[in-house]
């Protein structure tokens, strides 16, 4: 695939609907920071260790791609615009530390999107595994995999005592971050949302609300684990895992009671977001968050039948501000304009995603 | 100075807050300064700590700098990284780093994590030497009993095969490079 269709493409696999426990839980990541032995890490790095790093993991691919049997494009952080940097980091293919100083900073991304494998982030090398669903184990099998066909090749630093060595100590052991990204409408709407919040740093976890804004709640969260040393990857894994599994249970209690108390109500909001969304004719960024969670949880409540639950994903890849700008290969398009084209590009994705439509 | 959230402790910790209106800068006591490192990122709206700010204030903190040996600096032999460029940017230099300052960072991870052992997963070539390193062990406690009963053929044997399985790790070592 192209770089081009990398760039313009509005699907991506792990924001499909459908997966396990897929009306709350969005997407599943495990994430792997692993170092190169003696090589200074890419903080303390000169141009010619990070090139060291760069050839040792460029040779490591080509066994990767055999051994799960499908492609990656290789994309090189110098190579590419900085428009393009920001895309790649609104799909989350990337994280935002790669790009910070973009020389020798690659990252490998799997034909299906699953994998990307970065080199010289933060640590020398990143593995990232996304899922659709809750599904934590099958995400750190294959990161785990992935891990040990590098490791075959090249020399990890690890320590018979501290594990796999990081370049920051909040990561040091397993060099592990597992987490789940959450819809959770029900308990935002309901004014829940606090408790859990609050909740989690006793549990060794760490919630983040992303996108949206405080006037338009995205109601979309991202839960992942703290700790990193004195448990197992599994042991870890399995302590988010509990937490979620409450925090589903949660959610779904508090959409029923909200359909219980307040049926016409919440109806009425769903029907008009989704309104505003086929026929406005300017939306900006936060507010298409805030209207698109509504949408979702009518979706999920089938309250919305009109349109199929895969253009879910597929605006909150298109709608965002340098999706748009690169799909108009404009980088200059001024805030209103913008706002237009991603009024335009959502009615134009729920005309396409309609069910029964007349041709 | 005081702890500027419970105002009663002694403040020993520097933070950085990224918040709605800019920077706020804050002393905290040990007792506060651990409830933000549990809590790194806050999931309300425009309260985040930036984790890199607040691992320079941990890092810096009074207590640490007491561990630093008087008199001449400690550096990496590697990367030419001392203790304080870690307390200033909160990032290691290279992996000789752990080894080098590894008394230093046991009681910081402790604080970080509770713990300093890691119990993950293990390489698989690393953990072979492990395995490799654990039998040699085992051999050399049999070699010493044979020697006691004064069994010497049978200790002949045991001192070859650790011979051999010494060599063996040694080779080992030498085609990776150091082991760190
Ligand atoms: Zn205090
Ligand atoms: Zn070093």
């Amino acid at each position: 695939m192209s770089v081009n269709d990398l760039m313009r493409s509005r699907t991506l696999k792990w924001l499909n609907t459908g997966g396990n426990n897929g009306d709350v839980v969005l997407l599943s990541r495990i994430r792997l920071a692993r170092n190169l032995r003696q090589i200074p890490f890419p903080n303390r790095a000169d141009y010619n260790a990070l090139a060291q790093v760069e050839l040792q993991l460029d040779k490591t691919i080509p066994q990767i791609v055999e051994g799960l049997g499908q492609p990656f494009d290789r994309l090189d952080m110098e190579h590419i615009s900085a428009l393009q940097r920001q895309v790649l980091i609104e799909k989350q293919l990337i994280s935002s530390n790669l790009v910070k100083n973009p020389q020798h900073r690659i990252a490998y991304i799997s034909d299906d999107r699953r994998i990307t494998i970065m080199a010289n982030e933060e640590d020398h090398i990143r593995i990232q595994c996304t899922l659709a669903g809750f599904d934590l184990d099958h995400a750190w099998r294959l990161a785990s995999d992935i891990d040990d066909c590098i490791e075959n090749q090249v020399n990890l630093a690890f320590d018979e005592k501290m594990g796999y060595l990081t370049s920051c100590p909040t990561n040091l052991g397993t060099g592990m971050r597992a987490s789940v990204v959450l819809h959770l409408p029900g308990l935002v709407y309901s004014r829940n949302m606090d408790s859990i919040v609050n909740l989690s740093p006793q549990l060794g976890l760490a919630v983040r609300s992303l996108f949206g804004t405080k006037e338009n709640p995205s109601c979309i969260y991202r839960i992942s684990n703290q700790l990193t040393l004195g448990l197992s990857e599994e042991e870890l894994i399995e302590n988010l895992k509990s937490t979620v599994n409450e925090i589903v249970a949660h959610e779904r209690a508090a959409r029923k009671a909200l359909l219980y108390y307040m049926k016409d109500d919440v109806e009425d909001r769903i029907w008009r977001a989704y309104g505003t969304l086929r026929y406005a004719r300017s939306l900006s960024e936060g507010e298409l968050f805030g209207l698109l969670a509504k949408v979702r949880l009518g979706l999920d409540l089938k309250i919305i039948d009109e349109v199929s639950p895969e253009c879910y994903g597929e605006l909150l890849v298109g709608g965002r501000t340098s999706y748009l700008r690169n799909f108009a290969e404009n980088e200059n398009l001024s805030a209103n304009e913008v706002d237009r084209l991603r009024a335009a590009h959502v009615r134009e994705t729920l005309t396409r995603h309609r069910i029964g439509r007349e041709e | 100075m005081l702890c500027d959230d419970c105002g009663r402790n002694e403040a020993v910790v520097h933070i950085v807050q990224i918040g709605p209106n800019g920077r706020v800068e804050k002393n905290l006591c040990e007792t506060c300064a651990a409830r933000y490192g549990q809590f790194m990122v806050s999931g309300r709206q425009n309260k985040d700590v930036s984790m890199d700010d607040f691992l320079k204030g941990i890092f810096s903190s009074n207590t640490r700098r007491a561990a630093a040996p008087a008199g001449k600096e400690l550096t990496c032999p590697n990367c030419g990284m001392s203790y304080k460029d870690f307390e200033q940017t909160g990032k290691i230099g290279c992996s000789v780093c752990y080894e080098t300052f590894r008394g230093q960072l046991e009681p910081l991870l402790r604080r970080i994590h509770g713990s300093n052992v890691h119990r993950g997963k293990i390489p698989r070539r690393s953990g072979g030497k492990l395995a490799l390193k654990q039998t040699i062990e085992t051999l050399r406690a049999k070699l010493r009993e044979s020697i006691e009963q004064e069994a010497y053929e049978k200790a002949a044997q045991y001192r070859d095969r650790i011979r051999e399985l010494e060599g063996q790790m040694q080779q080992e070592k030498g085609g990776e490079g150091d082991v760190r």
